[in-house]
């Protein structure tokens, strides 16, 4: 009973089939191309050519029009936030109380991660153990997405060596001059800084180590070493930080930080999904040594934040690392 | 209008607060011209965000999710799963606004304003002329 389509040749299936075989583009239709013409167009007169709009349109104060549109959006958002507000906080007391343990959010999820977290992870803190083990690959996505942030920052930040126009001179010479001036040889912040930059890095790599201990871990400790290495460059300038931290370093450590935890975590997803032994000691709960990949992952992680923080600060300072 | 506010301040202190504090982003983003004021009420919204997630996952006399003595009760310990998620928002947070300080740089460059009234005026001269 099958029926033949009279008009097949403007059905969808055979767009489809054209499309598929690539003699088709569905984006031409319903566009309008204006080829412009290269031959002999040039005693075709423009009609916006001899037209020059007068500042006065996009004057606030003589375009009334404008200044009734500005007025009228003032005025909606202002509306509309006040109603947000009070439809948010209205809503907000139909919620169940707050702080109950029968609340719908602590349901059998976070009871099989409390209960078999430590048995499965060997992670003394639970949370540590989920977002590294069971959504190791969460964390994975949010480390790509602090590097992929730097590079971005450094495309659009970039000062092109060859590139002339004003803007880019202008901060090229602003970047040279920060350049010159430093060390600013403040000696309060040095004498500051020499006693609370060892300490900050201590501090960070203990919350990296103990991130399956206690509460912290690869984030926390990374932004407090990056926090340590801008003070040292504010302190010091860029001569001596760049004796040990260059792009170099930024590129090969977050390079290695973040290979390595795609290595580790694709090995342990695979055999974990295949049924087979990772081989994987979780050692004692609760010691340093523990948790297998854990600690590892930890310290990945640890390295790709300290180094986009250090990024973004001199990324933002001067373009340039 | 009175147990509506009592309800409130009794047993949802903490989620009303973050709703005020989302409004107070919400309120910058579309009222202020100048776009670091923007980009400020954008992480005033995700503070907002920050504070209600956990807010969901906190109960009342029960200790952090950080195993102690042995015990693996899941009703000793509060949520753990809002605490991951407000982990992975503070970083996409911290990633989001660099770029956009980053691409308010280029446009200061370019207009020499901050004023997003005034950049539009510029664009649309620009885009006329």
């Amino acid at each position: 009973m099958s029926r033949i389509r009279d008009n097949y040749e403007n059905s969808r299936a055979a767009k489809f089939e054209a499309w598929l075989r690539g003699d088709y583009d569905p984006m031409s239709e319903g566009m309008e191309i204006s080829v412009p013409k290269t031959d002999g167009s040039d005693d075709e007169i423009d009609p916006r050519a001899g037209l020059v709009i007068s500042d006065a349109l996009y004057d606030r104060h003589t375009n009334k029009a404008l200044k009734r549109s500005g007025y009228v959006y003032r005025v909606l958002s202002v509306v509309l936030c006040l109603v947000m507000i009070s439809v948010l906080l209205w809503m907000v007391q139909f919620l169940p109380k707050f702080g109950q343990p029968d609340n719908p959010a602590n349901n059998e999820v976070s009871a099989r991660y409390i209960e078999k977290g430590v048995e499965e992870t060997g992670a003394v803190n639970f949370v540590t153990g989920m977002i590294l083990d069971y959504r190791a690959f969460d964390t994975f996505g949010e480390s790509c997405v602090l590097f992929i942030a730097t590079i971005c920052v450094q495309i659009l930040l970039r000062i092109d060596k060859d590139d002339m126009t004003p803007a880019t001179f202008r901060r090229r010479k602003e970047s040279e001059t920060d350049r010159l001036l430093e060390p600013k040889n403040d000696i309060i912040l040095q004498r500051v800084s020499v006693v609370l930059v060892p300490f900050l890095f201590i501090f960070g790599i203990y919350i990296i180590l103990n991130g399956h201990l206690s509460p912290g871990g690869g984030f926390s400790g990374g932004a407090v070493i990056g926090a340590g290495l801008i003070l040292y460059l504010c302190s010091f300038g860029y001569k001596q930080t760049e004796r040990f931290f260059t792009i170099r370093t930024f590129r090969i450590v977050s390079l290695v930080a973040l290979i390595t935890y795609c290595l580790a975590k694709s090995y342990s997803f695979y055999t974990g999904a295949n049924h087979l032994e990772s081989h994987i000691p979780l050692g004692t709960p609760g010691n340093i040594l523990s948790s297998g990949l854990i600690l590892v992952l930890n310290i990945c992680v640890g390295s790709v934040v300290a180094c986009t923080m250090y990024a973004f600060y001199t990324l933002f300072r001067k373009g340039d690392f | 209008m009175i147990d509506f506010l009592q309800t409130l301040i009794e047993y949802h202190i903490e989620e009303a607060a973050s709703m005020i504090l989302f409004g107070i982003g919400f309120s910058l983003l579309l009222l202020n011209r100048n776009l670091i004021k923007k980009i400020m009420g954008l992480n005033i919204m995700d503070t907002a965000v920050y504070l209600f997630l956990t807010a969901k996952g906190y109960v009342y006399g029960r200790m952090v999710p950080i195993m102690n003595s042995g015990i693996t009760d899941p009703n000793a310990y509060t949520n753990p799963i809002p605490d991951g998620l407000v982990l992975t928002g503070i970083v996409v947070s911290v990633s989001v606004s660099a770029i956009l300080l980053s691409l308010t740089i280029r446009l200061y460059d370019r207009y020499h304003t901050l004023d997003l009234d005034k950049i539009i005026t510029e664009w649309r001269k620009e885009e006329d002329n």
